[in-house]
């Protein structure tokens, strides 16, 4: 297993943020377009994360229009450019899938409160 | 035909070039020793025999101590031949990395000992459809064989009728996977693609010629 995980430390990233189910992250991803590439935004809340070590993914949920868009990244893709880390939300379970069949007010997060905003 | 002896680490996953993830398996590939050579004249083919994995002297037959002794090999866990191996002056007791055989990029065949799986069904074993329909009327034979022969002419079961029985835990090749990458010093392989048998397993990786 030790081998294993030395292999995944060389398509592991150590600059991406520590995030969880309940944040909202925007995540910047790059899109190739013919030969240019340019950089995408992609602002939700994450409502999954699953696997582990380079395989780990997470999923962002947003509303689009009035349209729910769930998106699912690998975390260690080399798509990803950036992810920003903009709430941080207080959550009870790991997993927000409750989160599909609300909406508008009803599919709020809380904020944690952390003791250095205080 | 050249090749080598590994043990299957563990499954992961690769980002290319293009950004795509593609899963991998990695394989541990320590350094392997040519403890017997086969030729026409003494065995009447050819073929190289390769020993990896060491393995503590008190726990080798004193046969196999003699066989590896006469290469001048420390005793290793595994041995097994491979026919027509193409190396340019080997001799016996020569030492076999992987940087020197693989390349990345290099087409594999890989074979193990599959994951016993028991006693499966006919359509787990042999990828029968099953007969079942949802509807009409049916029940209980959603995963049935259906019919195993005619009945006053042959009035028997044909030998060798698919039927379900006890699965897996036999050597298994898959063919033409890709090498992905090799890590000489560590003396790890990544291939692309699932390889048989469970982790830990031993493998032989062959280049496709």
């Amino acid at each position: 297993m030790d081998k294993l995980r030395l292999i995944e430390q060389t398509v592991m990233k150590d600059d991406l943020p520590e995030f969880t189910a309940g944040d909202t992250v925007n995540v910047h991803y790059r899109v190739r377009e013919g030969n240019k590439e340019r950089i995408q935004q992609y602002l939700g809340v994450v409502i999954n994360e699953r696997g582990s070590g380079a395989n780990k993914t997470f999923t962002v949920r947003k509303i689009s229009g009035s349209v729910g868009v769930e998106r699912i990244f690998p975390l260690y893709s080399p798509f990803i450019a950036k992810i920003e880390v903009k709430k941080r939300g207080r959550v009870r379970r790991a997993k927000l899938f409750y989160l599909r069949d609300r909406q508008g007010k009803a599919a709020r997060i809380r904020e944690k409160e952390t003791v250095n905003k205080k | 035909m050249n090749g080598l002896i590994g043990k299957k680490v563990g499954m992961t996953s690769l980002f290319d070039e293009l950004g795509r993830s593609i899963a991998v398996t990695v394989i541990e590939v320590p350094p392997a020793y040519v403890t017997q050579i086969k030729t026409i004249e003494s065995d009447g083919y050819e073929a190289v025999q390769l020993s990896s994995f060491k393995k503590k002297a008190n726990r080798v037959t004193k046969a196999l101590a003699g066989h590896f002794e006469k290469a001048d090999v420390e005793p290793q866990k595994v041995v097994t031949e491979f026919r027509d191996f193409q190396f340019d002056g080997i001799n016996l007791g020569d030492e076999i990395t992987v940087a020197d055989v693989f390349k990345v990029g290099d087409r594999v065949d890989v074979a193990g000992k599959s994951k016993g799986t028991g006693f499966t069904g006919v359509m787990k074993r042999h990828n029968f459809s099953g007969v079942g329909d949802s509807t009409h009327g049916q029940h209980n034979r959603d995963r049935a064989p259906g019919s195993i022969g005619q009945s006053s002419d042959p009035s028997r079961v044909f030998k060798g009728m698919r039927m379900g029985g006890r699965s897996g835990n036999k050597r298994t090749k898959v063919q033409n996977l890709s090498v992905a990458q090799i890590y000489g010093e560590s003396h790890l392989m990544m291939i692309t693609g699932s390889v048989p048998g469970p982790n830990g397993s031993y493998l032989e990786i062959v280049i496709k010629d």
